[in-house]
C-alpha cells in the first residue's frame, strides 16, 4: 500500500498514538507511588530542615513522627478540626471559590493574590508533650517566582528557630542563594517580632552591623538580588502578620504565657 | 550508501557536533550548565532519548507518510521524553526538582528532531540507534565542557565538591557571578567553537 493515501495516514497516525499513549500512561501509572512518596518525603524533608530537627542516622519519617500536624483557620486563629491535614491541600484551597478568599491590593505584601482561608501548621514537642516549636509555611514572590518555604519559630513564637526555601525559581548563584546554608544559618536566633508584637524581621540591603540595635532583626542582604531580598522580607511581614498566621501565634503565646505561670 | 557504524557514531563528537557545527541544541545548553550534576542527568536524558527516537522512528520509516512525518516524529520524541521525565521523578527526584522544566524542553531540541528527520528517516535500525547515541554523547561533551567552566568559577566547585574556597564562605575565590547566568555559556560555546575550528580548519565557514 503506497504510503500517502488518506486511508495509511490516518491508520499511522492512529497506531503511533496509541502505542505512544500506551507507553506514556503506563509509565505514569507504574511510577506513580514511588512519586508521591518522593513527593511526601520532600515535603516532611523540606519541614525537618527548616526546623534544624534533622539528625544524622535517624530517617525523615522517624523524626516525622513527633510532629504534629494541625490546620489552622487564619481568620480566628483556632484550629479547625473539620479538616484532615493529611489531605488537605493548601495550594488547591487558595484558587477555590470556596475555601481560598483574594486578598486585597494594599494588603498584598506577599503579592499572592489569594490565600487559602486555612493553613497548615506543624507543631513539634518535646517528649513531654511541650511545644518546642511552631512551624509555619509561608509563600510569597520573588523576582522570578513564587518562593515556598517552612519558618520555624520558637514556642514563644518570635525567636526563629530556622527558614528555608523548598521551591523557588530565583536566579541560581544570586536570589538562588536563599539556598546557601551560610546565609540560612543567619536566621536562627533572630527575632520576628517587636516588642508590640509587630513583625519587625527584615531582610536589609548590605550586611548588618553586629552592634546596631536593629541587628537581631536584621538579615544580610543577598547582593545581586534586591528584588529577591525584598520579597523575602515581605512576604514574612506578610504570614506574620494580622492577615497571616498573626492570629494564631498570639493565641499560641497566650496559651503558652498561661502554662508557665 | 550506507556509512560505517563507527564513523555514525563518533563523527558527531568533533567533525559533525550537533552543537558546535550545526549550531543546535544552544538553548537547554544555557540553561542547565551551571552545575555538572544537573548535566550528567540531561546528558543522560537526552542520550537516551535521541538514540531511541532513532530508532524508532528508522523502525517505521518505510510506513510513516510523508505529510504526516514531522508529527510522527515528534510524538515519538515526546513520549519518550515524558517516560524519562517520570522515571527521573520516581528515582532522583531532587535532579529532577532542579532540572524543572529542562527535562520537558529535551521535546523541542531541534538535535533530536533533526536527527531523526535527516537520518533516521533515510537509515536501518543499527545505525540510526548509533547516531543517536553519537550525537548524544556529542552533545554532552559540549555540556560537560561547559558545565565544567561555569561550576568551577561560578560557584568553585566541581560536582559539588568545594575547589575554590569563596570568600563569602571564608575562602579566598571570589566567584564570578555571570558564569552561573545563561549569558557565560554562550561566550565559552563561542570559544569552544573557535579553538574547535583553529584545530579542524574545514568546519570554518567560507566568508
Amino acid at each position: 500500500m503506497p504510503n500517502d493515501t488518506v486511508r495509511k495516514t490516518l491508520a499511522v497516525a492512529a497506531a503511533v498514538s496509541v502505542v505512544c499513549s500506551i507507553l506514556v500512561s503506563s509509565a505514569a501509572v507504574l511510577l506513580r507511588s514511588n512519586q508521591e512518596k518522593n513527593k511526601e518525603l520532600d515535603m516532611k524533608k523540606n519541614i525537618l530542615m527548616s526546623a534544624g530537627l534533622i539528625q544524622e542516622g535517624k530517617s525523615v519519617e522517624e523524626l516525622f513522627e513527633k510532629i504534629e500536624i494541625k490546620v489552622v483557620d487564619l481568620a480566628t486563629g483556632e484550629f479547625n478540626e473539620n479538616i484532615d491535614p493529611n489531605t488537605f491541600d493548601q495550594r488547591k484551597a487558595a484558587k477555590s471559590e470556596a475555601d481560598g478568599l483574594a486578598i486585597d491590593r494594599k494588603d498584598d505584601l506577599a503579592t499572592i493574590k489569594r490565600r487559602s482561608k486555612n493553613a497548615l501548621v506543624y507543631l513539634a514537642r518535646n517528649e513531654q508533650g511541650r511545644l518546642q516549636q511552631v512551624i509555619i509555611p509561608v509563600h510569597g514572590m520573588g523576582l522570578w517566582s513564587t518562593m515556598y518555604g517552612f519558618m520555624a519559630l520558637d514556642a514563644d513564637t518570635t525567636t526563629i528557630k530556622g527558614f528555608a526555601f523548598y521551591q523557588h525559581g530565583e536566579t541560581p548563584g544570586l536570589g538562588g542563594e536563599i539556598d546557601n546554608p551560610q546565609w540560612k544559618a543567619q536566621w536562627i536566633g533572630k527575632k520576628a517580632f517587636d516588642s508590640d508584637w509587630k513583625p519587625r524581621i527584615e531582610v536589609i540591603k548590605g550586611k548588618v552591623r553586629p552592634g546596631s540595635p536593629d541587628a537581631h532583626y536584621q538579615i544580610d542582604g543577598l547582593s545581586g538580588a534586591t528584588i529577591t531580598s525584598r520579597g523575602v522580607k515581605d512576604l514574612l511581614r506578610y504570614w506574620l502578620g494580622d492577615s497571616g498566621f498573626g492570629p494564631f501565634l498570639s493565641k499560641v503565646r497566650a496559651e503558652e504565657g498561661g502554662q508557665d505561670e | 550508501m550506507s556509512e560505517k557504524p563507527s564513523k555514525v557514531l563518533l563523527n558527531p563528537l568533533f567533525n559533525n557536533n550537533p552543537i558546535s557545527l550545526q549550531v543546535l541544541g544552544i538553548c537547554s545548553a544555557l540553561a542547565i550548565t551551571a552545575k555538572l550534576e544537573t548535566v550528567f542527568v540531561m546528558a543522560l536524558a537526552v542520550i537516551f532519548v535521541c538514540s531511541f527516537a532513532n530508532a524508532t522512528v528508522s523502525l517505521i520509516r518505510n510506513h510513516i507518510p510523508t505529510n504526516i512525518r514531522i508529527i510522527v516524529q515528534m510524538t515519538i520524541i515526546a513520549s519518550l521524553v515524558i517516560v524519562v521525565d517520570q522515571i527521573l521523578k520516581a528515582y532522583a527526584y531532587d535532579i529532577s526538582k532542579q532540572l524543572s522544566i529542562f527535562v520537558g524542553l529535551i521535546i523541542t531540541n531541534c538535535i533530536i528532531m533533526g536527527r531523526a528527520e535527516a537520518f533516521a528517516m533515510k537509515e536501518p535500525v543499527g545505525l540510526s540507534f548509533l547516531d543517536g547515541i553519537g550525537n548524544g554523547i556529542g552533545y554532552s561533551l559540549i555540556l560537560v565542557v561547559v558545565g565544567v567552566f561555569r561550576e568551577l568559577f561560578g560557584s568553585g566547585k566541581l560536582l559539588g565538591v568545594v575547589i575554590l574556597p569563596l570568600s563569602t564562605e571564608g575562602g579566598w575565590y571570589e566567584s564570578n557571578g555571570l558564569m552561573l547566568l545563561p549569558p557565560s555559556a554562550f561566550f565559552i560555546i563561542g570559544l569552544y567553537i573557535w579553538v574547535l575550528r583553529s584545530w579542524k580548519t574545514d568546519q570554518l565557514e567560507e566568508s
